[in-house]
């Protein structure tokens, strides 16, 4: 059998049905071979390797499956970093296979030849370049397994153009075992034990939900687990979908952008239980100060995400379900209420809120309204930047994978791609891609893909003629000082739509919100509604990089000089 | 200043598959997180298709810890073993070749060379290259004792290690 067959013929043993990609020389034999497989497996052409990746990712992300993307070598595999390093970040699974130059010719600088396992090494938790046709079956098969067990994560096979024509026996094995890849499932009873006394004798607990908890499905038994025992929660932003049916133990996201009482919550715990957390920066703020009063347990599949950047003080190695279904076979009565109520006070004093009425149309408004339009179970897919937060605090997520957007790397013009990848993914779902002006602009050639596949996506762009976020933090800390951050000239979106195809509404009034995302919800193809918001508005509340998250900012003044700007530069182009 | 912040320099041992780009995998995912390498060896282990390798980093308990952990997530990394710190608990060597100059200190050089049980591998009328094998302290002492212009070249093996048969190994992370 030839290597490209081998691969065909493997992706369907890995239970494979769906690929993204561009084709290319250096991989032309594989896409020849798909010919052959073209009613087993669903083939996805993007318009740039960046938007394939992260539309495997997206794939990934909803299904819980991998994605697999196949580029050509060169340009085609440097175009995939982005996507690689984004889902290396937040622990997707990625089978990434790049086309290399024939195995005679590497090192030569042969036309089209980059060096992809040197390149991607950094942000892949595997790669191999594939040196014969005998080893081909084995490191396909290790691909997927490293792919998708224990943390999961990217893996790229790097596949040399005369292994997919060579000829060879295809044997491909049913389970692998590596010497010295064993990830640690099942936690340490006596860890168990020891985090459910500090339990027991705690004053102040919380739960911190993070992302390896939608990562291992085990949402549903953290539900039960904080209705067990009433202890309240909060999550990063990869760690949404908590959903205890007493509403009164959730108390939203934590970190930067996290609400006020979710982070008074972190600093005046006495206990912190750390589920699939690798407490990055972006939530702790800074480290001297945070959780200071607190025991920490923390939960994780990864060994070395555990004292990285916090100390714990019982560290639990294992997958976050089968952890938390040990600690729901304690039985012992705990009563938090006081906590609870005081937490309750917290939250009536210092609301996540925005100002309403004025004349624009305030985000934070467009997310609540997609909320109480869309069905429960809708996936809804954030950009990087303002949006990406807003859609956090505003959007009350309800499963597990629901919320979909770069958390690690923070990549600008993932959520048009990842929104494909998902709806492909999910297709009895509804999936809304939301978007800042600037970053809906790096991956926008994408809705060319939206069109030739029909792929009934709901997208919103919420223009603030800026690149929001960086522009916020100029605005904070550098005395308003703007320097690149304003697009004004931006194009009108809905007409870029149309013009490929796509059903489109432009909207700037906030009277307009509504009718918007009802037809929105109600279309049964794809759309797009471009919604100018208002060009001022800021993210609150906000801890300062390496600030205290006890202490974060609740308040800052409205820039009027900037919406000046930019309603002036609209009027002197005559708009 | 208590231990678990001093640096210090901490030897580890790790079993790998002898993989082509293993050397690479391992360098480069020290040099991401920011330790540093002062010394690497490679070479055939005791298991046929693993390699070892010694290496020596700087940096505190925590980075120490750190390393091991990470160093596991590499699929090609079998098995880590720290090298206990207190020399007598171990077995540690360095080889170094030295090209001296005789100049007119040929005699003070011998009786060095003795001193530091070395060996004179190679002799001409001009200068010698020397042997000298040990920890990597009695290796810098020997060549910090030579004068700089007496010295031609120097070639050195980096550091290979071991525990010694009564040090209990912990199981790395
Ligand atoms: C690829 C990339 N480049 C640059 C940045 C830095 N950055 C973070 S947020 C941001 C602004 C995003 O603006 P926009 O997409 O309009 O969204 P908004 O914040 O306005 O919602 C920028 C430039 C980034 N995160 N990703």
């Amino acid at each position: 059998m030839k290597g490209s067959k081998m691969l065909f013929e493997a992706l369907l043993r890995e239970g494979v049905d769906t690929v993204f990609g561009i084709p290319g020389g250096a991989i032309i034999n594989v896409y020849d071979e798909l010919c052959n497989y073209e009613n087993k497996i669903r083939f996805y052409l993007f318009r740039h390797e960046q938007g394939a990746t992260h539309a495997a990712d997206g794939y990934a992300r909803v299904t819980g499956k991998p994605g697999v993307v196949i580029v050509t070598s060169g340009p085609g595999a440097t175009n995939t970093v982005t996507g690689i390093a984004t889902a290396y970040m937040d622990s997707v699974p990625l089978v990434v296979i790049t086309g290399q130059v024939p195995t005679s010719m590497i090192g030569t600088d042969a036309f089209q030849e980059v060096d992809v396992t040197g390149i991607t090494m950094p942000i892949t938790k595997h790669n191999h370049l594939v040196t014969s046709v005998e080893e081909l079956p084995y490191s396909i098969k290790e691909a997927f397994f490293v792919a998708t067990t224990g943390r999961p994560g990217p893996v790229v096979l790097d596949f040399p153009k005369d292994i997919q024509t060579a000829e060879g026996e295809f044997d491909y094995p049913e389970k692998i075992e590596i010497l010295g890849y064993k990830p640690t499932v099942k936690g340490h009873p006596r860890q168990i034990k020891r985090a459910m006394e500090l339990l027991k004798n705690s004053k102040k607990p919380l739960v911190i939900v993070g992302g390896g908890v939608n990562i291992s499905g085990a949402m549903d038994l953290v539900n039960q687990f904080l209705d067990k025992f009433g202890i309240p929660a909060v999550s990063t932003l990869m760690g949404r979908g908590v959903n205890p049916s007493n509403e009164k133990l959730y108390y939203g996201g934590i970190g930067m952008h996290g609400t006020y009482y979710g982070n008074y919550a972190v600093a005046n715990a006495d206990l912190i239980i750390a589920l699939g957390v690798r407490f990055s920066d972006r939530i702790i703020g800074n480290p001297k100060t945070f959780a200071k009063n607190a025991k920490i347990v923390h939960v994780d599949i990864d060994p070395a995400e555990i004292g990285k950047n916090v100390r714990a003080d019982v560290p639990i190695v294992g997958d976050v379900k089968s952890v938390v279904s040990e600690f729901l076979k304690y039985d012992f009565k705990t009563d938090f209420s006081e906590w609870i109520e005081e937490l309750q006070e917290v939250k009536r004093r210092f609301p996540l809120r925005y100002e309403k009425g004025g004349k624009f149309i305030k985000p934070q408004y467009i997310v609540e309204k997609v909320d109480e339009v869309f069905p429960d179970d809708t996936i809804v897919v954030a950009d990087v930047g303002q949006n990406q937060m807003w859609v956090a605090q505003y959007y009350k997520f309800k499963y597990q994978r629901s919320f979909v957007c770069s958390g690690g790397l923070g990549t600008m013009g993932y959520a048009l791609p990842a929104g494909i990848g998902a709806k492909i993914g999910v297709p009895d779902k509804e999936v809304v891609v939301f978007a800042g002006d600037g970053g809906f602009q790096m991956n926008i050639q994408e809705l060319m893909t939206v069109r030739r596949y029909d792929i009934p996506l709901k997208i919103i762009v919420m223009d603030n003629k800026a690149l929001g976020m960086v522009r916020q933090w100029q605005q904070l800390f550098f005395n308003c000082r703007y320097s690149a951050t304003i697009l004004a000239d931006n194009p009108d979106f809905a007409k870029i739509a149309e013009a490929i195809g796509i059903r489109a509404m432009k909207i700037e009034k906030p009277e307009e919100v509504d009718r918007a995302i009802e037809e929105l919800a109600r279309s049964k193809g794809p759309m797009l509604v471009h919604a100018l918001i208002d060009p001022a508005e800021v993210v609150l509340p906000m801890v300062p990089p390496g600030g205290d998250v006890g202490s974060p900012l609740v308040e800052a003044p409205y820039d009027e000089n900037l919406v000046e700007r930019i309603l002036s530069f609209e009027k002197s182009r005559g708009e | 200043m208590n231990m678990a912040n001093a640096v210090r320099e901490h030897l580890v041992s790790m079993l790998v598959h002898n993989k082509p780009g293993v050397m690479r995998k391992v360098a480069n995912l020290f040099a991401r997180r920011g330790f540093n390498i002062s010394s690497i060896t490679v070479g055939d282990s005791e298991v046929p298709g693993l390699a070892r390798l010694i290496i020596m980093v700087k940096g505190d308990e925590r980075i120490i810890e750190q390393i091991e952990k990470q160093a596991y997530k590499l699929v090609e990394v079998v098995k880590v073993t720290p090298i206990d710190p207190i020399p007598e608990n171990r077995v540690e060597r360095e080889m170094a070749l030295v090209k001296v100059k005789f100049g007119d200190q040929k005699q003070e050089l011998f009786q060095l060379v003795e001193i530091f049980r070395g060996k004179i591998v190679d002799v001409s009328k001009e200068g010698a290259i020397i042997e000298i094998t040990g920890s990597r302290s009695k290796v810098e002492a020997f060549i910090r004792l030579l004068s700089e212009n007496q010295i031609v070249e120097i070639a050195r093996t980096g550091i290979v290690a071991m525990n010694r048969w009564n040090v209990v190994e912990k199981e790395g992370f």
